[in-house]
């Protein structure tokens, strides 16, 4: 293991993010708190509780996944776009890390970097609305989970990417509908029978549902399927970024 | 003794159907310099990438220092420094990050005071704060030189590293690579300044269209194929070479005003003295005279054309 390396790639990251701190860490949570102004306070007063749990508070998970996931993708797919567009990838190509090594240190930092900001987000949260958790370790657990598995997807998003446009349209024309139909704000019960079954094709709708157990007990599917669709995602995306570094897709000519 | 890098029956075909490297069979030695000349789009960055990792080789093998470069890339690419052609920088980061970071990322602890010799040999030291993006053309390719030596590589490749540089740092860099070499680092470069190669390697190595036409020690290679001029500037200017100078096929410039002879030093007899002698008969009188030695650009031209 090139752990020096590993360390080298974490921290450039890390240094990156902290270098962008206004457009990585306080856009997220200024948009995440007009949700909670908007939905919670102004609209979220006039919407009856769920389940038990006020409106405002039921959000909550949806919200945090909602940046979790796009920021996930976000920063590592620009993280691993970027020196493939200036060029300074020579060097990555060059060096002796194995392909586990720089998705390990990339994914790391994205996970890491997406992880601070769910956590932020959740704090901000609790400003607005009373929060309760029921079970910390799960809650950690998904954030943890969706947090590399969605890092990964993006990864794969930046080495994919031959543009400034692709890197933009999988966030924007498939994540983002995905987590607002995925239950961010809404049990699935209050779906038409018929749109109940459509969308548990929609992969987020088990990382909210899951997600929101931790948090309230509560869930629209069962929490083993949630981990087990879960834990399938990060597999298929393991499985991809294999296929990418064995046969070098988009990396080497 | 293994070679610094070995290369054998080497091909690389892009998908586009290109053949970049046909048959490419390379050994550089340790602690040498050696010059890779060709033209633009014959494959010397291509060979270059493939030794360092960031092409894939069609065929062949290639072994950096005995270690194969795909089955054993960390021994063989440890060794290696590269400083492409392109001037790649992360714009935000500054010169001692960025250098510190190569380091990291070829798998060496932190070195502080390496870092601090190598940005001073470079004339980089006050600028080790300033971020990437505000430093000129000549001083990012300075960077770009630390950021391969930063790991202390045993073997460093400078693809055309005096590409648009000025005098200045043309002269720093031969500097480092010099001390390099007396520190055993072995340094293949290619480039178009003819007269550097001349000036710094040991063997010089040919290649056009894919394909290495000969590699030679660069003494021997001029001594080869080294032909020397003979200029007569002429009193008075000459439409045409005179008939009685036939036999040592004069050239006469196109202003009229001077005759050139070729020969090779190599002969024991050049002819010069016959020709100033017939020279003399004809009533041909000249003001002076100038000999020169080929210049490696006219041999490499040369051998090119041949090829073709």
């Amino acid at each position: 293991m090139n752990l020096y390396a590993i360390k080298a790639i974490y921290l450039f990251e890390m240094h990156r993010t902290w270098r962008t701190i206004m457009q990585s860490v306080i856009s997220p949570v200024v948009s995440t708190s007009l949700y909670f102004v908007v939905f919670g306070s102004a609209i979220g007063g006039r919407i009856p509780e769920i389940s038990g749990v006020s409106y405002g508070a039921f959000i909550v998970p949806g919200l945090i996944m909602l940046s979790l996931l796009t920021q996930s993708i976000s920063n590592a797919s620009f993280g691993i776009y970027f020196p493939k567009f200036v060029g300074t990838i020579y060097e990555l190509l060059s060096a002796p890390v194995s392909y586990l090594e720089i998705v390990i240190a990339y994914v790391g930092a994205a996970a890491t970097k997406s992880i601070i900001l769910g956590v932020i987000i959740l704090a901000t949260a609790a400003l607005f609305v009373p929060l309760r958790i029921e079970h910390p370790f799960v809650m950690l657990l998904f954030l943890v989970l969706t947090a590399v598995t969605f890092s990964m997807f993006g990864f794969i998003i930046g080495i994919w990417a031959d543009g400034f446009e692709k890197l933009q349209l999988v966030p924007l024309m498939i994540i983002t509908p995905l987590t607002f139909l995925g239950g961010s704000f809404y049990s699935i019960d209050m779906l038409p029978p018929f749109w109940q079954k459509v969308t548990l094709f929609n992969p987020v709708v088990y990382l909210i549902s899951g997600f929101r157990w931790s948090f309230f007990g509560l869930s629209d599917v069962h929490i083993g399927t949630s981990l087990a669709m879960t834990a399938l995602f990060l597999i298929a995306c393991i499985l991809i970024l294999r296929w990418i570094f064995t046969t070098g897709y988009r990396l080497k000519s | 003794m293994s070679s610094a890098i070995s290369v054998s029956s080497l091909y690389k075909t892009y998908s586009t159907g290109f053949e970049a490297l046909k048959n490419i069979n390379l050994d550089i030695r340790h602690g040498e310099i050696f010059a890779l000349l060709g033209p633009n789009g014959a494959g010397k960055t291509t060979l270059i990438s493939t030794i360092c990792g960031i092409v894939n080789p069609t065929s062949g093998t290639i072994l950096a220092d005995g270690h194969d470069i795909i089955k054993e890339y960390r021994a063989a690419r440890s060794k290696i420094g590269l400083v492409p052609q392109e001037l790649t920088t992360d714009a935000f980061e500054t010169v001692w990050n960025t250098v510190s970071f190569s380091r990291g990322l070829f798998g060496k602890p932190a070195k502080p005071a390496h870092i601090e010799k190598i940005l001073k040999e470079l004339s980089l030291w006050d600028k080790k704060d300033s971020k990437l993006m505000t430093l000129s053309g000549g001083m990012k390719r300075r960077v770009m030189i630390a950021k391969a030596l930063s790991h202390e590589p045993e073997i460093l490749f400078l693809d055309e590293p005096t590409a648009g540089v000025d005098v200045e740092l043309r002269r720093d860099m031969w500097n480092v690579v010099r001390a390099l070499r007396e520190s055993g680092v072995t340094i293949i470069l290619t480039t178009h300044y003819i007269e550097e190669a001349q000036q710094m390697a040991d063997r010089i190595g040919v290649i056009s269209h894919g394909e290495i036409i000969l590699v030679e020690e660069k003494a021997e290679l001029m001594r080869s194929l080294g032909r020397k001029q003979l200029r007569l500037f002429l009193q008075e200017k000459r439409d045409e070479v005179p008939e009685a100078l036939a036999q040592y096929e004069l050239e006469l410039s196109s202003d009229g005003c001077e005759l050139i002879y070729h020969y090779d030093t190599q002969k024991d007899r050049t002819g010069i003295t016959a020709l100033l002698k017939d020279l003399d008969k004809a009533g041909v009188r000249f003001k002076d005279i100038q000999t020169r030695e080929s210049s490696l650009e006219e041999i490499f031209v040369n051998l090119v054309r041949e090829r073709k």
